[in-house]
């Protein structure tokens, strides 16, 4: 076992989860979806396109280019609900809340090819 | 916990500065030119910035998800948590030390308890990362990854032809700097960063890309050029036979169209570098040993040699008259070997003082040629001239000293090692000094800048001394006293357009037509042509009158600015139909066209110019 590929997909794997978790709910019910559970999602994701940085092979790259676009999502997320809420004093209206999920669950989709790249490569892996 | 932290702390870092074994598992897939070039630069950085990078985002997440759920107090007394949006403003301009205060209202203890672990988290986080870049920076790895890849892309932007010279040593930087002179580029690889410092430091007016790096790594001559569509050809010059031999292997086997130019002291290596084809290999001894027998046996060809290869527009160079008879040879090593051998081949008796006994050839007088017992053993009363080739500048000053004593008629030829020795060697008045450096970049020179003067000079060694003297005043004449300009011209597409269409559309053009004044076509040039090389053909001093084929290489040697005049008549259509029929012909469709209208009959040109309009529209 190689304690330092545990690491790896895990955080690629909470990236997804925690995105999961925010998503999860009624799109523009702002009780089901809980500011630190975006907070907790944009961290991983960040963390886990850091782990990616520097791989020079293919499936490496991949892996690099679907984080950045969860990270672009999410971070996208996180500023529209920003602007809402202390710039322009919209509120936790429903539009708003819709927007913002709506942002993240692209990022989901992201997640979802970064974890299903990260199994081929473990398939094609015969050991 | 904390020992498995660690544990994975130690695997993470060692993951960090090895590289992946994906990419090893990978490799087969990838095309092989990817796994032989240096590592990205950018790959570097990445590589080395994923651990600041991590410790920082963690120490942000963590700082701002404790101080969002610390609990706080407003001013009116309300609880109040701080939100994302204002967490994350604060912890960026806490973590810099900027510091603007607690906002949007004074904290509580519970959040100041937060901040104080916040502090110190982010700030040690920034600390470790800025350390880390300038690490980076500092590390010498990293910086020759930079400077090679710098240099690889300065060599792949190069938009004129050049030539890559491994070894910048003394030959190699006077090969540099000859080339410089003569406008042609070059690229410089070294392994001594003392000898690539010089370089920089030379004022040489040209960009010239140069890298410190093992030579015998094919990744560096890749990256000087080896496969560079616009590279003409590779010398390599350092002062190890076998480094050379692998330079021009690797040459030859990733380039076999390459021009390869070897210096070589052995005969085994130049044996071996002919052996896989190497285009010209250099000796320093035997070139000098050769050259001076030929200035005892012929000194107007060696004359014409020293002429037509230096510099245009410089001083004519001396003619040098040893003597005929008895020399003697001190220290029977490679030099005195290759003069002892091209000497008695010429007929001319020698002497040879060898110090020791076991390598002394039959004859020898064996001793230190810096002793005035030792010459006189010698014979140097009788003797006409002495060749001082030792490896010691010191013990070869010491002979010539010692010999002009003994007998002050003595023409002296002394081996220079040393380029630094140069003020010496000049005050000593030795009549003649080899110094392999200079002998080495004389031989390339030509070979380089005009292939076809080396074939001109192999031509002209087999000519009397009478035709070379005559050739000699021709050109003394020509060129008020001196040096000549000497260059070649091709007919062809690239290097003379017109007279390529011109000879394509039947019309036949003569050498004399190239050498008019293109402005006054009475006016000749004063341009001399030295050799048309036609097919496999040889046509030395080629007749004016001789008519042009097609790809015909003409050398030619002229005063300094002719070149320009010259090649104006083969670039432009106009001015050679000017040189050739001396009518200034208009130029445009509409002005042809009316031209050939009132002039079709009594048009001198074989070819009618409608025919001829069709043929430029048709080149245009």
């Amino acid at each position: 076992m190689n304690l330092e590929k545990v690491f790896f997909s895990a955080f690629i794997l909470l990236a997804l989860t925690l995105n999961f978790g925010f998503v999860m709910g009624d799109i523009d019910n702002p009780d089901h979806h809980h500011p630190m559970e975006l907070f907790a999602a944009i961290s991983v994701s960040l963390i886990a396109t850091i782990i990616k940085l520097g791989d020079r092979t293919h499936i490496g790259a991949v892996l690099l280019a679907t984080s950045i676009v969860a990270d672009v999502q999410l971070l996208a997320a996180a500023l529209v609900w920003g602007m809402a809420l202390h710039v322009l004093d919209t509120g936790n209206t429903a539009s708003v809340i819709a927007t913002v999920v709506s942002l993240s669950g692209g990022a989901l989709l992201a997640n979802i090819a970064s974890v299903v790249l990260l199994m081929i490569e473990t398939v094609t892996l015969r050991r | 916990m904390t020992n498995l932290f660690l544990l994975f702390f130690r695997r993470f870092q060692r993951r960090v500065e090895l590289p992946p074994e994906e990419s090893a598992r990978f490799a087969p897939l990838l095309p092989s030119s990817s796994i032989n070039t240096t590592p990205h630069v950018i790959f570097l950085v990445l590589r080395r910035m994923r651990m600041p990078l991590l410790i920082l985002i963690s120490a942000y997440a963590i700082s701002m998800g404790g101080l969002v759920l610390m609990p706080g107090i407003d001013e009116q007394g309300n609880p109040w948590r701080i939100d994302f949006f204002h967490a994350f403003y604060f912890v960026s301009f806490m973590g810099s030390t900027i510091g603007f205060g607690e906002i949007p209202y004074a904290f509580s203890p519970a959040q100041r308890l937060w901040t104080i672990v916040s502090i110190y988290l982010t700030v040690i986080g920034w600390l470790y990362a800025i350390g880390n870049i300038l690490t980076l920076l500092q590390d010498p790895a990293f910086k020759r990854a930079v400077t090679e890849q710098r240099f690889a892309r300065g060599v792949r932007r190069l938009k004129v032809p050049f030539y890559l010279v491994c070894g910048y040593g003394e030959t190699g930087s006077l090969l540099v700097k000859a080339l410089t002179r003569r406008l042609v580029q070059s690229v410089v690889i070294d392994s001594d960063a003392e000898r690539i410092n010089a370089l920089a430091l030379e004022d040489l007016n040209f960009d010239i890309p140069n890298l410190c790096a093992d030579v015998r790594e094919v990744r560096h001559l890749m990256e000087g050029g080896l496969q560079h569509p616009k590279c003409i050809g590779v010398v390599a010059l350092t002062n190890e036979d076998q480094i050379n031999v692998k330079i021009a292997i690797t040459c030859k086997l990733l380039n076999p169209t390459l021009k390869v130019i070897c210096r070589a002291e052995m005969a085994d290596t130049a044996a071996n570098l002919a052996s896989f084809g190497t285009d010209h290999i250099i000796d320093p001894f035997n070139t000098f040993a050769d050259h001076l027998t030929m200035t005892l046996r012929s000194p107007s060809v060696h004359l014409l040699y020293e002429w037509l290869t230096s510099i245009a527009n410089a001083p004519l160079p001396k003619p040098i008259h040893p003597p005929r008879g008895t020399w003697i040879i001190c220290h029977y090593g490679r030099f005195g070997k290759a003069v002892h051998r091209y000497m008695t081949f010429e007929g001319m008796p020698t002497t040879i003082i060898e110090p020791n006994p076991d390598q002394a050839p039959e004859g020898a007088i064996v001793g230190v040629g810096t002793q005035a017992v030792t010459l006189r053993a010698a014979g140097i009363d009788k003797a006409v001239g002495i060749v001082a080739g030792t490896n010691m500048d010191a013990n070869n000053l010491s002979i010539i000293l010692t010999a002009r004593q003994l007998n002050p008629a003595l023409y002296l030829v002394a081996r220079q090692n040393r380029r630094g020795n140069d003020a010496l060697f000049k005050t000593a008045h030795v009549d003649l000094v080899m110094q392999r450096s200079r002998i080495i970049v004389w031989r390339i020179l030509p070979l380089l800048t005009v292939p076809l003067l080396s074939q001109f000079l192999q031509l002209a060694r087999h000519r009397s001394e009478r035709w070379a003297e005559e050739l000699l005043e021709k050109i003394r004449v020509l060129c008020e006293g001196v040096t000549p300009q000497t260059w070649s011209i091709s007919i062809d597409p690239e290097q003379a357009p017109a007279v390529h269409a011109a000879i394509e559309q039947g019309r036949e053009i003569r050498l004399w037509h190239l050498l008019r004044e293109p402005q006054e076509r009475s006016q000749p040039l004063p341009c001399l042509p030295l050799l048309v090389l036609r097919q496999d053909q040889e046509i030395l001093l080629p007749d004016d009158d001789l008519p042009l084929v097609a790809n015909d290489c003409i050398l030619l040697c002229a005063p300094h600015d002719c070149a320009e005049r010259m090649t104006w008549a083969a670039f432009n259509t106009n001015a050679l139909d000017y040189v050739m029929t001396g009518e200034e012909r208009p130029d445009g469709y509409l002005w042809r066209w009316l031209a050939s209208w009132q002039q079709a009959p009594a048009c001198p040109i074989p070819d009618p110019p409608s025919k001829r309009g069709k043929a430029d529209r048709l080149k245009s």
